[in-house]
């Protein structure tokens, strides 16, 4: 069953009591809320998302909750609880979807150490991931909604999940994170991406999600073999240009972008250094998305 | 003490073996509430030394391999830190006493298997006080907390320093002078903790508590400490020392005179009682007889059942009377560390910054 399979009465219902159970990737999310805003958001941004039995494992318990009090009626505020706990200050009403993505997000990077998890995008074609990290800013989550609209498969936004027995990159597909000027961008680029509803003034500016493909979302069980690494960079005037990057200089971004980098100690460092050694690294600047899409195409196909 | 329907988590911590009748949604409430009580990586390492990891189904198990991850990454942090902290204070000839976690790490104690850290613990003699303060600042360390009320708090009342953190490496140093705070009703004396404390094999400069005060020391951190959050976790701490240490000669016939010794007959009696009812801790009924010295009187004792049950209990972590009581022992254990006047003055200075922070 997916989760378009549930009415929308049955699917808020469903969030308001026992939760619905939504597998991203490997992780199971047990997600509550009374909030419309989260059931619209979850029915329009996970439509294809396997949905799990109620009695099985889950993850990670997650609630997203409009505290007691006079708060509710001005300037209402929500709350993200993980395991039944208060995990962030809590945030304007408005911004409950996204606080569950970023919610979500968190709980993935707290908590799977069973991988090593890098702060990067990261798309697939004919089998082989490029894995794109950067700080907020770089342009990753828009160079990545923009490949995804092109053929290339989506297999994370924010977290790419490297597999220490495999090598592989775990899908976690997730809706893509726009921000600011991407949100129009993107629009203009991809007619058919679907986008959710612009909300102002969070910490990270104007913010709206953009609905994973649903081909990446069937896929989800599919890992990829790191094949490229590509630190992009927003660079107003330039078409498209790669250059080759040192392999040190990759390792180096890349542990930087790392959440738990720290926490595998030496496995982790050789880990590292044998996923950079299987990739060819390059630095990107780009401005145009066409001509960007162009530039990955051609590395997919050499 | 009545027990309800064993709850995944209890029932795992008392027998590892346990774990072979579990049902999948046994496993999902276990790993939420072990990870919520920063017991997961204990009970990873428990069931890996009862050769038990392979009945784990997929899910969790992924769980426990990440616990044990996290667990292995903090011991050698811990381990680093306090490699830091001797060299820092090397030349000044003073042993230095390590508390807690840090403690039973680099003692080897089996208290330390799959603990989570949060600082570093280190008892010193008041009258090093300023000089190793001075030292340590020198090495990196600065004070955390830096507003005036704070650091009056703390430098008058309580028995530590602001805590410390390392301006590079983020870590967090607690420098103790007692276990107790200078305010606190109940007086253990320090001076006996350090004359009595333990060398460590490999480590000149390092010493940990002796035995028993290493036991008390844990008892009275469980049941006069505001951190209601972690109880299980230090009980769990209580039972894995008490089971390791109590095997040594001598062990249960000193432990209540030695805490007679230290004012801490209280903390004794609730330690040895809970442990045994909550964790089924093997403790010799001849060592509760003896521990009787620091019994409450039965209304308190009625009470404190109540209120230390519950939070000890996994099953209520998330039920309003749990929150209620959780507030009362935050309140009690202020209460134990305070007079009525200063502590009033405290919370009042407490909530009222919370009004400010939110605002």
């Amino acid at each position: 069953m997916i989760v378009a399979d549930l009415a929308r009465p049955v699917l808020a219902r469903r969030l308001r009591d026992e939760g619905l159970r939504v597998r991203t990737g490997p992780v199971v999310n047990r997600i509550q809320s009374r909030l419309p805003r989260v059931a619209q958001g979850i029915a329009l941004h996970y439509a294809e998302y396997p949905v799990e039995e109620a009695d099985g494992f889950a993850d990670f318990h997650v609630n997203i909750v409009t505290p007691r009090g006079v708060r509710r009626w001005a300037r209402p505020q929500v709350h993200f609880q993980f395991d039944g706990m208060r995990a962030f200050l809590p945030l304007p009403a408005d911004q409950a979807f996204a606080m569950l993505e970023w919610g979500l997000n968190w709980c993935v990077s707290a908590n799977c150490h069973q991988y090593l998890i890098v702060h990067a995008a990261a798309v697939e074609r004919s089998g082989l991931a490029a894995l794109l990290p950067g700080p907020p800013g770089s342009g990753k989550s828009t160079l990545c909604a923009a490949l995804v609209n092109r053929g290339w498969r989506l297999l994370s936004d924010e977290l790419a999940l490297l597999d220490f027995a495999s090598g592989f990159v775990v899908p976690l597909p997730r809706p893509v994170s726009l921000k600011n000027e991407s949100i129009a961008v993107i629009r203009r680029f991809a007619a058919d991406a679907v986008i959710g509803p612009i909300v102002q003034d969070t910490v990270k500016g104007s913010v709206a999600h953009m609905r994973a493909p649903p081909d990446s979302v069937q896929r989800a069980g599919q890992p990829a073999r790191a094949r490229w690494i590509v630190l992009p960079r927003y660079e107003s005037g330039v078409g498209a240009r790669l250059s080759p990057l040192g392999k040190a200089r990759a390792f180096m971004c890349l542990a930087d972008q790392a959440f738990n980098y720290d926490v595998h100690g030496r496995r982790g460092f050789e880990f590292l250094g044998d996923v950079v050694g299987g990739c060819d690294c390059f630095e990107f600047d780009y401005a145009d998305l066409d001509a960007a899409v162009g530039a990955f195409d051609r590395l997919s196909r050499p | 003490m009545s027990r309800e329907r064993i709850d995944p988590l209890l029932g795992l911590l008392r027998d590892p073996s346990a774990a072979a009748r579990f049902q999948l949604a046994d496993w999902d409430a276990l790993i939420r509430s072990a990870r919520r009580a920063n017991l997961l990586p204990r009970v990873a390492l428990d069931l890996d030394e009862r050769g038990l990891t392979g009945l784990v189904p997929e899910a969790p198990r992924a769980h426990l391999e990440a616990a044990r991850v996290l667990a292995a990454a903090q011991a050698a942090a811990v381990r680093r830190e306090v490699a830091f902290i001797d060299r820092a204070l090397a030349d000044r000839g003073v042993p230095i006493v390590l508390l807690k976690g840090a403690a039973y790490l680099i003692a080897g104690l089996s208290a330390a298997r799959g603990r989570m850290f949060s600082d570093v613990d280190i008892l010193v003699p008041a009258e090093t006080l300023a000089d190793i303060e001075a030292k340590l600042m020198l090495h990196g360390w600065a004070s955390a907390k830096t507003s005036a009320y704070d650091q009056r708090y703390y430098r008058r009342w309580m028995h530590e320093l602001p805590p410390l953190k390392h301006h590079t490496r983020q870590t967090v140093l607690d420098v103790h002078h007692a276990i107790l705070p200078t305010a606190a009703r109940l007086k253990p004396d320090s001076a006996k903790l350090l004359a009595a404390a333990f060398p460590v094999p490999g480590e000149p400069r390092l010493r940990v508590l002796a035995p028993v005060d290493m036991v008390l020391h844990s008892a009275t951190h469980l049941f006069c400490n505001e951190d209601v959050g972690n109880s299980l976790r230090d009980l769990v701490d209580l039972d894995s020392l008490l089971r390791e240490l109590a095997v040594r000669q001598g062990f249960w016939e000193i432990l209540a005179g030695r805490a007679a010794e230290l004012d801490l007959a209280r903390p004794l009696y609730y330690a040895l009682r809970y442990a045994r009812g909550v964790l089924d801790t093997p403790v010799p009924d001849t060592a509760i007889r003896a521990a009787d010295a620091g019994r409450p009187p039965p209304w308190l004792r009625g009470l404190m059942d109540g209120l230390f049950l519950r939070t000890l209990h996994p099953r209520h972590a998330d039920r309003a009377l749990t929150s209620l009581a959780r507030l009362s022992l935050y309140v009690r254990a202020h209460w134990l560390r305070m007079p009525p006047l200063l502590l009033a003055q405290h919370l009042a200075v407490k909530a009222f910054r919370r009004e400010e922070s939110v605002g």
